[in-house]
């Protein structure tokens, strides 16, 4: 983990004028090319054993989520033992990355998955609006990463953003990184649907990655429009451009609305062919989603057997 | 090929990604080609006057699909007398009926499009997921448009009840065979016209399969009539003295022949040529996209576009950062057999092409401009050639002068938008230009001072039928698609 920003960028965040200069002379996105790349690369006819790759690869890339107000212990360790054992009949089948919850329910998920490799991923920051004081957040962060938390995925002030304040964004991002302390991984969630252009998820992209996110973000999940093939390409984009600038090396996470193995799939090949095969690992890239898991089983179990079965031969949980 | 990495220290060695597609061939058995076809004359399949045939292969395997006659003057003569009897019921019925035909016509290219998607690529060696995203329904999209202007001629501006001119001789390429003819044929119909259409020595088979679906629409015999051959048949059909409308598009030499040949006649003409494309980025442009859109410009259907972005103009401010990313992504492109749904660079059509891009580009590296390809395997059998950027290039080099109608791309750079323009309009040709740049002002500006046909902004090779097509300067005149595209088949 990098602990400090990268040296080629090291000035950027010098002061609001710098900065600002810096994520407004990034080049702009053409809208109608993005999504029309996007669109094309969705178009690769993935089968066989490419795809029998791509859904295990998958499955293993799932931060497998409830962020619910109805959520309980018990329901957070049903998740956990899911994300353990996806598939009880075939223990082939990998385990998921991590389990996402909140912070209150990390410490039950951290006790369910043990030291198995599965991480504890946990919202903080006054998910999902971001809408409380910086000690407010910077507690939730703190108690999260006291709880056993892996990994903290903290939403952007998207009112400071949208107001031009970024070097408070950069600041707040800054003060998070710190109190993960080197024990937690960082994701930064942009809320991309709130963002709304794609310049403003280009800007924002870059601004996460100088100020120490290991992971960028697309969204909480709580919006009308979360991950897209468009906004996850452009943030493909921005690592695999940062990663040439900086040599370092950046994840990226959808999250929130990819429910079947097709879109699963176009988001791999979103993933080969832009940021490229180093990111083809769930310690680079992840899925936010909870009902793909699902669809992903069902799929391999197709594969597999040459049958479909049906949402009854998988666990709901 | 596989993406080459920038950061060494954690990449795997080229072609070592885990996620190798694996084959996912279309079926080529959706489509049954005939061992051999006749002429398409007065709607019936008849064999050439003199018996003769000749072969037409598939370029990625150079094995004979099928064997097609070969028409010669007897029997151009008769296509023609068939088109000038059919002329005289076909243009008299009401627009509304014409469009009927041309609707049926449309639909069938729809329901079809699968056999159709098949055979344009085995025919011509483009990629499956070109001729069926992109050739096919283009080509459907063409006659559902003209089908609409059939009954409101009237109103296109040409006057309150404009003629048709007769009997149209149609000669068409071989780089986008189907889409051609519909951009020859659904204008010609709708107007009221009749048609003797030849299509392209390498690539008649999907001319031939619309004659089937010509039957099938139940279009009344000898309103089109299809003539397969060679250049003697071409030239056979544009001076056979009973034809009014020639209309060409292919090389510029072959276009200049023709229009000495009709000259002093009584036939209108429209041709539409060749073309040496400038694809101008600026520093302010948005990059990746750009990246895009130069790939696009020049390595769909493997650069065999008349209106192909082949002169990449980049402003020196960027080009480094840009032809970085550009041969990045070239590695990216996957060639090979272009029946697989993810292959992006199929074969080159004939080995006569495959040779003039060989010379072309052997030149450019004679003349001393530096040649680039991707790490790429190319098939043993067929026709094929790499993705080829030349860097160095500078308007003296014959590689920014010539059209070489293949996946080469010449990269020239600029420092300020009047040296730009002056680069990009510095070519006897006039077909095609792209601007990139995210300021509006800059856009409008320099896309006024362009003398090409057509000029895309921040996006290169997109077509519509409403959107009219055709060259400035040695790129041909006339227009096609469009209310402006009707003209060429009015006698206005």
């Amino acid at each position: 983990m990098s602990t400090s920003t990268p040296p080629p960028l090291a000035d950027v965040a010098a002061s609001d004028g710098t900065l600002r200069r810096f994520l407004h002379g990034l080049p702009g996105v053409d809208p109608v090319g993005l999504e029309a790349r996007a669109a094309a690369l969705g178009t690769r006819s993935i089968k066989t054993t490419a795809k029998a790759y791509a859904i295990d690869l998958a499955i293993s890339m799932i931060d497998l989520t409830t962020l619910e107000g109805a959520d309980t212990p018990g329901k957070v360790r049903s998740l956990a033992a899911k994300a353990l054992r996806p598939e009880p009949s075939d223990r082939a089948t990998p385990a998921t990355a991590a389990v996402c919850v909140y912070p209150d329910m990390a410490a039950t998920a951290r006790a369910a998955l043990g030291d198995s490799g599965v991480k504890v991923a946990s919202v903080a920051t006054a998910f999902p609006a971001g809408r409380a004081a910086l000690d407010v957040k910077l507690a939730d962060v703190r108690s999260a990463v006291a709880a056993g938390a892996d990994e903290i995925d903290m939403v952007i002030d998207r009112g400071a953003f949208l107001a031009g304040d970024y070097l408070k964004v950069y600041e707040e991002i800054r003060a998070v990184r710190a109190e993960c302390d080197g024990q937690a991984r960082l994701k930064v969630i942009f809320e991309t649907g709130e963002l709304s252009t794609y310049d403003n998820i280009r800007r924002a992209s870059w601004l996460g990655m100088i100020a120490g996110a290991d992971f960028i973000k697309t969204s909480t999940g709580k919006v009308g429009t979360n991950a897209t093939p468009a906004n996850t390409l452009l943030m493909l984009e921005a690592v695999r451009d940062f990663r040439a600038a900086t040599g370092v090396q950046i994840g990226v996470k959808p999250a929130g609305g990819i429910r079947t193995t097709k879109d699963a799939i176009k988001y791999l090949v979103l993933v080969n062919e832009t940021a490229g095969p180093d990111w083809l690992d769930n310690h680079w890239f992840r899925f936010g989603a909870s009902s793909l898991l699902n669809d992903l089983l069902m799929q391999r179990q197709k594969l597999r057997t040459g049958r479909y079965s049906g949402p009854d031969y998988v666990t709901v949980d | 090929m596989a993406s080459p990495h920038s950061d060494p220290s954690s990449a795997p060695a080229a072609g070592a990604s885990p996620f190798a597609y694996a084959p996912a061939p279309e079926s080529r058995a959706v489509v049954d080609i005939a061992p051999s076809y006749g002429l398409f004359v007065d709607g019936e399949f008849t064999e050439a006057a003199d018996g003769k045939v000749f072969k037409t292969i598939a370029p990625a395997t150079e094995e004979v699909l099928s064997e097609v006659a070969q028409a010669g003057e007897e029997d151009v003569e008769r296509a023609v007398r068939a088109a000038r009897r059919a002329f005289e019921k076909w243009s008299a019925l009401p627009g509304s009926a014409r469009a009927k035909y041309l609707f049926r016509i449309a639909r069938i290219i729809q329901e079809r499009s699968r056999e159709l998607a098949v055979l344009e690529t085995l025919d011509n060696g483009k990629p499956i997921k070109e001729t069926r995203d992109f050739d096919v329904p283009q080509a459907a999209a063409h006659f559902f448009y003209h089908a609409g202007w059939a009954d409101k001629l009237a109103h296109a501006g040409y006057g309150p009840d404009p003629r048709p001119v007769g009997v149209a001789a149609q000669v068409i390429p071989w780089n986008f065979p189907l889409l051609m003819l519909a951009w020859k044929i659904a204008p010609a119909l709708a107007t009221g016209n009749t048609v003797v259409l030849k299509p392209a020595e390498t690539t008649p088979l999907s001319a031939l399969f619309f004659a089937d679906v010509c039957r099938q629409a139940g279009l009344p015999k000898g309103v089109v009539n299809i003539v397969t051959g060679d250049g003697s048949t071409g030239a056979a059909l544009v001076s056979h003295p009973d034809v009014d409308k020639v209309a060409f598009t292919g090389s510029t030499e072959v276009g200049k022949a023709i229009a000495r040949q009709v000259a002093g006649t009584r036939k209108k003409v429209t041709l539409e040529l060749g073309g040496k494309g400038a694809n101008i980025v600026f520093d302010d442009a948005p990059i990746d996209q750009a990246v895009e859109g130069i790939v696009t410009g020049i390595f769909f259907n493997q650069g065999q576009v008349c209106c192909a972005g082949s002169r990449l103009l980049v402003q020196e401010s960027v080009a480094e950062e840009l032809i970085a990313s550009l041969k990045r992504r070239l590695g990216t492109l996957r060639l090979g057999d272009p029946l697989d749904k993810n292959t992006d660079i199929g074969a080159i059509n004939s080995a006569q092409q495959l040779a003039k891009i060989r010379e072309l580009t052997g030149i450019g590296e004679a003349e001393g401009a530096e040649r680039w390809s991707p790490e790429c395997e190319l098939p043993s059998s067929g026709y094929w050639f790499a993705p080829t950027l030349f860097t160095g290039v500078s308007q003296a080099h014959t590689v920014a002068q010539d059209e070489i109608f293949g996946p080469v791309l010449s990269v020239l750079t600029f420092r300020t938008p009047g040296e730009a323009v002056a680069k990009a309009n510095n070519t006897p040709y006039g077909l095609s230009a792209g601007v990139w740049t995210e300021k509006g002002s800059r856009m409008l500006a320099v896309a006024d001072r362009l003398r090409a046909g057509v000029v895309w902004a921040n996006t290169f090779n997109k077509f519509d039928p409403t959107s009219p097509f055709g060259g400035y300067k040695e790129s041909g005149y006339g227009r096609e698609g469009g209310r402006h595209g009707l003209e060429a088949y009015l006698d206005v």
